[in-house]
């Protein structure tokens, strides 16, 4: 077996399209099984096992999604629909796994939307696609079109909880995967991040009681409760539990998608499921973890690396969306953070200070850097930089671009440092040469 | 009530207070760029960070989080103190270094907090960013380089002004302010971005260059460009008045100002009258006080009682008004009006012609009946204030005359004296229900032939809907000339068998018409020796006989009674120009002329006869509430007739002399898109 993951505890059974994506082919697969069985276990039945299988939000923060739900008012005040909101608009680099979902399991993201509605009293879902996710989004509206008829979802529909689902597409912001800055983007206007408090769970969509969920999130709350929370539980350490979409992509022998364990050891999923890093486990430079947002780990952090929420945080790193992007030692790592915080730079909303001038600034010194053309005491420039951005924005957009960096600073300073001396020899008049010398 | 500990010292506070609005109750000064008290939250600036306890292990916006019991709030912190600086760093980095020629140098809230928060040298060594100017209009420069994206313009443009002219484009670094088409903002309060930008992105166009803040004379006083009475402060370099920012007045316009109050100021400097006038021959020559002064005596004393005849103008003070009554009541004239419009309001109980319901109290009212005015253009405060009631959902507005674009919801009802006589059901049930029903009426309305019987109309109409109870009396006047009430308070109206304004004008109706700075009436038609005492020579002067220069709003002290009955005294910022005077002792040195001498030697001492006679006028800056009065008996029964209404104004930017003088409301007015010309389209 490769891995560690049976293929029985698989839940995404169809994640590589190999199988029919249809209503026919996904309820062959098992889904909508006995939903109808599970509602009628009541809302808290439901909420309390999605506790206690100690799912957590697969969009990257990794807040628990049984808590985020519990935080709904218990009952629907007049003329204050509730509201759930699935954020599909999966834009971090090196993430690819809702995609798929989406692509191949669509009915399992139905499926669990009608519990969580069920389990949030609301009637209306809204899916918010990425505006580049254009097959996807045909193939959700034709998967929606499938459940309305058979009657799955829609009024009065078989399972005797009313609910309406929309698509609604993006305009390909990446800021609009924030949630409150989705959900002004879903009201029609600028997507740009709403100040918390108030939360969605207070006040969100049209100033309604809104849960705003990711697409793994939500999809597999179904095979969740059907199979039972311990049996999710039951994968991965305590505190983080059950399975996991990982997107690895970079340098390795097999860029793929694959559901594995949570907490199966970073060495493991890349030699077992991706034929290794490129020439070699030696050959590995640097990994970052969790999409572009998080700060890098080395080769030698990789060694010991479990893929879950606390064994990358005690590395000062994070799980995020679990999508592994490997760099081998032909990879020029400053011109690859420059890279992403150009990146980020462009996706800056601009409404808050720190974000909107701070981004630009990292990218252009890390631009220079990139070439070596800096003064080595611009790194602690640089630095101090991305500290002043961390946690002085109103989303985490700010904290995204600059942790990258963070991380390159705390663990290759010195090919930063060699850059520039580099730099500089090859420059027998450079002005900084000579006030070295002095 | 709730206590939080502000550096360790306990606050109490109000529930639903701001953690920025604990800190400042307990004396802490928090710095703040975006925030403003009168916009909603936009939270980001991130200058206002402080450190709370309980809570996460960084800093917080202290003005979008809500304070609470028990909570630890830290302003002066080294983790606070280091997140300030980076804010103001950042803010720094794009703002370009041009303070010695910003117009906001010296009053600008970038400048105050670098001095606190700034860095000595720059450690930006990139290219600093810049970004084109944009168009908005006559009002308003701009510098969006020197922006730092706060959003408060755009902010009072959509939520106070209420049109959705300004907005931020693009995102992150590129992200800009504009007005989306290049176009002039379509606002009536557009200057008030300039004081709210808290950089020099957004100066005040018509003064750009002209003076440097801390040149000026700062002198507090009275607005007369509306009936509201708003709360300026006039700044002068020299004998000029340079500029005309708001005061704040919560009762009043808050710490909002409408653009002609603000821009007119330009025309106190041109069409000025700064000396006496004599016509001979048919052309006006220079002449001597005396001897002009001698002109108008002699005409006075040879004319016969009641073939003489005052009018009293838009923008005067109450004291001239009271000398000039006095001496015409001497005379033995009856022959006095000061309502230009023709207003049927006057003589009768005093709540007849105010804005009862106070101007911050119609935010009160929950539904409100405009006839035959268009609050816009006629006092774009009170407009805003109507806009406020209705946003936060409370107001209901109906409306009979032009149908208008107010920047709110109107139901309009139709157009004049047939609609009101057959109100819909619906309107006057929604009245009738409703806890406090006001009724906003216009000189649209109740002027001309047959105003006084849409008056009574309107009278019986509130009668029966009750819009004068018990503690609320919702039956509102909306003047549109800051000197009318306290006219109509003296009693400047005609007295028995006297003429009114229409009266005097007519041919052959008098001898001699004396016109205190009378401008917005047609005496072409008269021909009576004409007399005007004024400061611009604008369309009263021009057929006057006799010119006597007087001083212009700013030039005198004097007192002035707003729409609602609120009197205020406005100050001298400058002295009148040339040999011009105060236009009180013009009529003073004329009473002694035609052996009349009025019995006051001082403005104090016409004050105290002013006070004496009429003891409303003592209460300055002082509001009484609105006494019940029977409201079904104003005006004259009659019929009122079919007329549409129509507003007075037909220009907003060319309501008065000073305004027509000034090149800022020429240009304003040029601006302005007229229906007419849509409708062409």
């Amino acid at each position: 077996m490769v891995g560690i993951l049976e293929d029985k505890d698989r839940i995404f059974t169809n994640l590589y399209g190999l199988q029919d994506w249809t209503l026919e082919g996904a309820k062959k697969r098992g889904c909508w099984n006995a939903t109808g069985d599970m509602l009628a276990l009541g809302r808290d039945w439901i909420i309390t096992n999605v506790k206690n299988s100690g799912l957590r939000g697969r969009g990257g923060a990794g807040f628990s999604t049984g808590l985020k739900w519990s935080f709904m008012p218990k009952e629907v005040k007049e003329d204050r629909p509730h509201y759930l909101v699935v954020n599909a608009d999966e834009s971090e680099p090196g993430t690819c796994k809702d995609r798929e979902i989406m692509r191949h399991d669509p009915q399992l993201l139905i499926e669990g939307c009608l519990i969580a509605c069920f389990a949030m009293q609301a009637h209306a879902c809204y899916i918010y696609l990425r505006g580049e996710y254009v097959l996807e989004r045909e193939r959700m509206e034709a998967a929606v079109k499938q459940a309305y008829e058979a009657r799955l979802i829609g009024k009065n529909n078989v399972h005797g909880w009313d609910l309406d689902i929309y698509i609604h597409h993006g305009a390909g912001a990446y800021i609009c995967g924030e949630e409150t800055a989705l959900l002004e983007s879903l009201e029609g206007k600028k997507g740009q991040p709403r100040l918390k408090p108030p939360f969605p769970a207070g006040a969100g969509l049209y100033g309604m009681p809104t849960t705003v969920n990711n697409v793994e999130s939500i999809a597999v709350v179904g095979t969740i409760l059907r199979r039972g929370a311990e049996w999710f539980a039951g994968f991965g350490r305590p505190n983080n539990t059950g399975t996991k979409i990982m997107s690895i992509s970079g340098h390795v022998n097999r860029p793929c998608n694959v559901e594995e364990a949570m907490s199966i050891p970073l060495k493991q999923l890349l030699e077992e499921h991706c034929g290794g890093v490129r020439g070699g486990w030696d050959n590995l430079k640097a990994v970052i973890p969790g999409g572009s947002s998080v700060p890098l780990i080395t080769r030698e952090m990789s060694e010991t690396a479990l893929m879950d929420f606390d064994s990358l945080r005690e590395m000062r790193s994070g799980l995020g969306t679990a999508a592994v992007i490997v760099m081998d030692q032909s990879t020029d790592l400053v011109k690859a953070i420059a890279r992403i915080s150009y990146f980020y730079k462009h996706e800056s909303c601009g409404q808050c200070t720190p974000c909107r001038e701070g981004t630009g600034w990292m990218w252009r010194v890390l631009e220079r850097m990139a070439i070596g053309e800096a003064d080595p005491s611009e790194i602690d420039l640089l630095l101090d930089v991305a500290g002043q951005v961390e946690g002085h924005t109103i989303c985490a957009l700010g904290d995204a671009a600059a942790w990258p960096v963070q991380g390159l600073i705390r663990h290759f300073r010195h090919e930063i440092e060699e850059r520039i001396a580099n730099y500089r020899n090859a420059r027998a008049n450079f002005a900084g040469h000579a006030i070295a010398a002095e | 009530m709730p206590v939080a500990k502000v550096n360790g010292v306990e606050t109490e506070f109000e529930p639903g207070m701001t953690v920025l609005q604990v800190a400042e109750r307990a004396g802490e000064e928090i710095p703040r760029f975006c925030y403003h008290e009168r916009l909603s939250i936009a939270g980001n600036c991130r200058m206002c960070l402080v450190e709370v306890k309980p809570g996460p292990p960084k800093p917080q916006a202290s003005c979008a989080l809500p304070a609470a019991e028990g909570q630890e709030i830290f302003t002066n912190t080294p983790m606070v103190e280091k997140a300030r600086k980076g804010v103001m760093e950042f803010l720094l980095i794009n703002h370009p270094l041009d303070c010695p020629i910003c117009d906001q140098g010296g009053e600008c809230d970038l400048q105050d907090q670098a001095m606190g928060y700034g860095r000595d040298a720059s450690r930006y060594d990139e290219n600093k960013r810049a970004v084109e100017e944009k168009n908005m209009g006559p009002t308003i420069k701009t510098f969006m380089t020197r922006c730092i994206q706060c959003t408060r313009c755009v902010r009072f443009i959509t939520e106070v002004a209420g049109v959705p002219d300004i907005g931020m484009i693009s995102r992150g670094e590129s992200a800009e302010i504009t007005t989306y088409l290049e176009q002039s903002i379509d606002s009536e309060l557009s200057g008030n971005v300039n004081d709210l930008c808290p950089v020099g992105a957004l100066t005040h166009r018509p003064w750009q260059y002209h003076y440097r803040p801390w040149e000026l004379k700062k002198t507090e006083t009275i607005d007369v460009m509306d009936a509201l009475g708003s709360n300026i402060r006039a700044d002068a370099r020299g004998a000029e008045v340079m500029r005309v920012l708001p005061r704040v007045n919560e009762d009043i316009n808050e710490e909002w100002l409408s653009d002609k109050s603000r821009y007119a100021v330009d025309g106190l400097t041109r069409r000025r009258l700064d000396q006496p006038y004599v016509r001979e021959n048919g052309r006006l020559r220079p002449a001597s006080w005396s001897e002009a002064l001698g002109v108008v005596a002699d005409r006075l004393t040879a004319a016969p009682a009641d073939r003489i005849g005052v009018i009293a103008g838009d923008l005067q003070d109450a004291e001239s008004m009271k000398a000039t009554l006095d001496l015409f009541r001497a005379l033995g004239s009856a022959n006095t009006d000061c309502r230009q419009d023709g207003m049927a309001v006057g003589g009768e109980a005093r709540e007849g012609w105010l804005f009862n319901s106070g101007v911050a109290g119609i935010e009160q009212a929950d539904v409100v009946l405009l006839i035959g005015t268009n609050p816009r253009v006629e006092a774009p405060l009170l407009n805003a204030r109507l806009r406020k009631g209705w946003l936060s959902g409370d107001t209901r507005i109906l409306s009979i005359g032009e149908a208008a674009d107010l920047t709110y919801e109107v139901e309009h009802l139709g157009a004049g004296a047939k609609t009101l006589s057959k109100l819909p059901k619906a309107a006057t049930d929604a009245l009738k229900n409703a806890e406090r029903p006001a009724i906003v009426v216009g000189a649209g309305a109740i002027a001309g032939a047959n105003g006084a019987a849409v008056l009574n109309a309107i009278g019986a109409l509130a009668k029966k809907v009750g819009v004068v109870k018990d503690g609320w009396n919702g039956f509102n006047v909306l003047h549109t000339a800051a000197g009318r009430v306290a006219g109509l308070d003296m009693g400047f109206t005609p007295a028995d068998g006297g003429l009114d304004v229409a009266g005097m004008v007519k041919p052959g109706a008098l001898d001699v018409l004396f016109l205190l700075g009378a401008d917005e009436v047609d005496t072409t038609g008269s021909d009576a020796f004409r007399v005007y005492l004024g400061s611009h020579g604008d369309r009263g002067a021009h057929g006057a006989d006799v010119i006597l220069p007087g001083a212009a709003y700013t030039e005198k002290p004097g007192i002035y009674v707003n729409t609602e009955g609120r009197v205020q005294m406005a100050e001298r910022v400058v002295f009148p120009k040339g040999e011009a005077k105060e236009d009180w002792a013009i009529i003073r040195a004329l009473s002694e002329r035609v052996g009349h001498t009025l019995p006051y030697d001082s403005l104090d001492q016409l004050r105290q006869r002013l006070m004496g006679d009429h003891p409303t006028f003592g209460r300055i800056d002082y509001l009484v509430p609105a006494a019940a009065f029977d409201v079904g008996a104003l005006g004259k029964k009659g019929d009122p007739g079919e007329g549409e209404f129509r507003s007075p104004i037909l220009d907003p930017y060319l309501t008065n002399p000073i305004a027509r003088a000034s090149a800022t409301m020429a240009e304003l007015s040029a601006q302005r898109v007229t229906p007419v010309a849509m409708a062409a389209e």
